[in-house]
């Protein structure tokens, strides 16, 4: 196929055409434009594509971001039943671009790795081979990754049944092949292999790190997930639109307000709709002060890990404060369930600016006091300076985003490099440092909750008193009640929306928000129904986990107790 | 169950004689269910959402330990109540058995939300339908995530349980026996 260009091209797309026309690759590979420029490629192509896209000095693509599978069984029209859809960000042109990789009928569905190209694919595609079934030749390790290894079948495709279980044994939790090597010194207490969790107090979570040691130094490790794979994305398949919404908020519930956010912002760029001011920026506040509450919850966690228990008590009680104000805007204090597609489940209440406002002026009090106890504290600072170090090449090479990108001297936040809502009319400072330890990512948390801080005072300053907080596009939002009894289009309207959901058109998206440990990002396919045909979250804590094997490699166990505590794993994102 | 006698000689150091004229009488089984009941040792199964509305409940502002039960365990040798606090999911489901299996008698299970009692609204290929398809379980307490009066609740209510039930399941077990025919 040739890279025909259609008339149409955005400027990023065939930017990217013309650039590629002076390449080998241009008549295998096919530019169209969607909502990013999206390059189809067979798998043959793939590996050249891919190293051409990171390579060529005009695209960078430096940063993978996700691969999502997809299964097209029902969805008629398309050129293949699978495609392995990859998203990347180039670092120093600031744009993203989509590939995807169609796997041809009739053959296994196979397609080469790209991990000596990005690293970060590695974990991505054992996702896809355990999902899909997608075989990844040159892959060292291609084990399931998120189900158990006594499952049969490949979750994800679209012939397999939501509800169908398989049953683990405790000998079906399956150690990686290495750690049951016996080598020449297996018999000496000096080298052992390690393994902490999947229930462990330091692991946050439920994550099983396995640890080969040389006396206190580990020599190799590797980290197994997916205890707490609970099927969002199978589960999406099932709900309508708005029906995904409370799944959304338990990927992330530490912050859970962040995840609806960015997955209503999905679905309403697909629908094309715009929500009032009012809304938007309740929206921005809420997903600010959640920012503040993970992290309090991560810094306060990681110091009980360090023997540093007061903090964690003390940074508890501004995220009670929140939770108040959350609750009284909802009704839930953790798993808010806040938005819906279009706006908000129900107005703020009357007091909530007021409330904004003390939160803003009690919380500093609490920053400032544990600034004061721990960040010239010797002790935190003779464990978390200097360990889990992160350079900046190897950051941008594992996917990292977010608090732990920024910490190793990289100052890509989407709220400022890719701005959405109203973040590019707020002026705020992105915390960067360049140590890369895990005491540098302490200080960009630190920081980062002061610039929410000052965020959502901005917004109280040109926030609506009045107004409307959800778009009036009835196709959308539901009719007011009043409307709905007294008002046969409004009664309809009521009707359509409960009984089939949102109709969205036909397409796909893929859109982000800064959540708190990372960028979030949804990419969610639509075939015209009431609900998703495909939605794959792209979890900032995913690569984390994945970089964690290595980063600890050389250091002490005890540093790689200090330095997960600093990745920020949330369970439910990374398991899904 | 408490009960107080009339005057008795005071303790007397020389002698050793006399003493407290406080005393009790009770059951045994009353007075050592009073005790467990308020001084639970729970080990925090965390997974997920649940896990973390549990460490509001013993954080500070909630404050668990007012009823004799934050000491949080991580060990199952150390702990008597193991609280299921979200989802359990098939992968998850040995490592559970197992570590109610390493706690010693006399134990109690809460399990804490949705999830951890029934699956929640994960119907789905990898979840756990409810633990109790594979540890007993005391008292389901609903929500999702429950709020921390709810989950304090449950626990008000296992208590009350350790208070009006047998001293251990081994008597239970023993009646049992005893009453099925020969």
């Amino acid at each position: 196929m040739s890279a025909v260009a259609t008339p149409s091209l955005s400027a990023p797309a065939e930017r990217i055409r013309e650039r590629l026309s002076t390449s080998p690759l241009s008549e295998r590979v096919q530019v169209r434009d969607l909502d990013l420029p999206t390059l189809e490629v067979s798998p043959a192509d793939w590996p050249a594509l891919a190293r051409w896209l990171r390579d060529d000095p005009e695209c960078r693509y430096d940063l993978f971001l996700d691969l999502a599978g997809v299964d097209n069984l029902r969805r008629p029209g398309q050129k293949a039943r699978f495609e392995a859809v990859v998203h990347l960000h180039s670092l120093p042109r600031n744009e993203h671009v989509r590939v995807k990789v169609l796997l041809p009928d009739g053959a296994p569905p196979s397609l080469p790795t790209v991990r000596e190209v990005w690293p970060a694919s590695d974990w991505f595609e054992r996702e896809a081979y355990d999902l899909f079934g997608f075989d990844f030749p040159g892959h060292p390790n291609l084990r399931r990754i998120l189900c158990h290894d006594a499952f049969v079948g490949h979750a994800l495709r679209k012939d397999y049944a939501p509800g169908q279980r398989w049953f683990a044994a405790e000998e079906d939790l399956k150690m990686p092949p290495w750690a049951l090597e016996t080598g020449a010194h297996a018999g000496h207490f000096e080298t052992q292999t390690l393994s902490i969790g999947p229930s462990h107090p330091a692991t946050h979570g439920i994550i099983h790190l396995i640890a080969r040691l040389d006396g206190e130094r580990i020599t190799r490790a590797e980290t197994q997930i997916g205890y707490l794979h609970r099927c969002f994305e199978k589960m999406s398949e099932t709900h309508t639109w708005n029906g995904v919404i409370p799944y959304a908020d338990r990927l992330n519930y530490v912050s859970a307000m962040n995840n609806g956010v960015g997955y209503v912002r999905t679905v309403e760029k697909m629908l094309g709709i715009e929500i009032p001011d009012r809304g938007v920026l309740v929206r921005t506040i809420l997903s600010e002060f959640s920012r503040i509450m993970d992290h309090c919850v991560n810094i306060g966690a990681n110091l009980v890990d360090i023997g540093a228990l007061t903090n964690f008590w003390y940074l508890y009680q501004p995220r009670e404060t929140i939770y108040d104000l959350l609750e009284a805007c909802c009704g839930a204090r953790l798993t808010v369930s806040y938005v819906r597609v279009g706006g908000l489940a129900i107005d703020v209440p009357e007091d909530f600016v007021p409330r904004c406002r003390s939160l803003l002026e009690s919380i500093p009090k609490f920053l400032d006091d544990v600034d004061r106890l721990v960040t010239n504290n010797p002790i935190v600072r003779g464990r978390l300076q200097g360990t889990g170090v992160v350079s900046r090449e190897d950051a941008v090479a594992w996917g990292l985003t977010g608090p732990m990108l920024r910490a190793s001297g990289v100052p890509y936040d989407v709220r400022r490099s890719r701005p959405y809502d109203f973040y590019d009319r707020f002026d705020w400072d992105i915390p960067v440092s360049s140590d890369g330890d895990s005491f540098s990512r302490y200080l960009v948390r630190m920081e980062e909750m002061r610039q929410s801080l000052s965020i959502i005072r901005q917004a109280l300053e040109i926030f609506p008193e009045k107004g409307p907080v959800n778009s009036s596009d009835w196709h959308v939002v539901l009719p007011p009640k009043d409307a709905v009894y007294h008002d046969m289009e409004s009664l309809i309207y009521h009707f359509k929306l409960v009984m089939e959901g949102i109709k969205v058109p036909r397409g796909e998206r893929y859109e982000w928000v800064e959540g708190a440990n990372g960028e979030l990002g949804f990419y969610a396919i639509s075939e015209g129904t009431g609900g998703p045909y495909r939605l794959k979250v792209r979890p900032p804590c995913f690569p984390m986990m994945a970089a964690f094997e290595k980063i600890v490699v050389g250091g002490t166990i005890s540093d790689a107790i200090a330095t997960l505590g600093t990745l920020n794993i949330i369970a439910g994102e990374l398991d899904r | 169950m408490f009960g107080r006698a009339g005057a008795l000689p005071a303790y007397d150091p020389k002698t050793d004689a006399g003493g407290s004229s406080d005393f009790l009488t009770t059951r045994l089984e009353t007075m050592v269910s009073w005790a467990r009941s308020n001084s639970l040792w729970p080990l925090p199964f965390a997974t997920a959402c649940c896990g973390i509305e549990f460490m509001s409940v013993v954080s500070s502002h909630y404050d668990l330990s007012r009823f004799g039960a934050e000491v949080v365990r991580f060990s199952p040798r150390q702990a008597d109540l193991l609280v299921v606090a979200g989802t359990v999911t098939d992968k998850m489901a040995p490592v559970l058995r197992k570590i109610y299996d390493q706690m010693p008698e006399p134990k109690w299970v809460i399990s804490m939300g949705v999830c951890a009692s029934s699956g929640g609204f994960y119907r789905a290929y990898h979840v756990t339908q409810g633990i109790d398809e594979i540890i007993p379980v005391d008292v389901y307490v609903p929500g999702c995530p429950p709020t921390p009066e709810e989950l304090m609740y449950g626990i008000f209510e296992l208590q009350r349980k350790i208070r009006s039930g047998e001293m251990s399941r081994d008597s239970r077990s023993a009646k049992r026996a005893a009453e099925r025919p020969a």
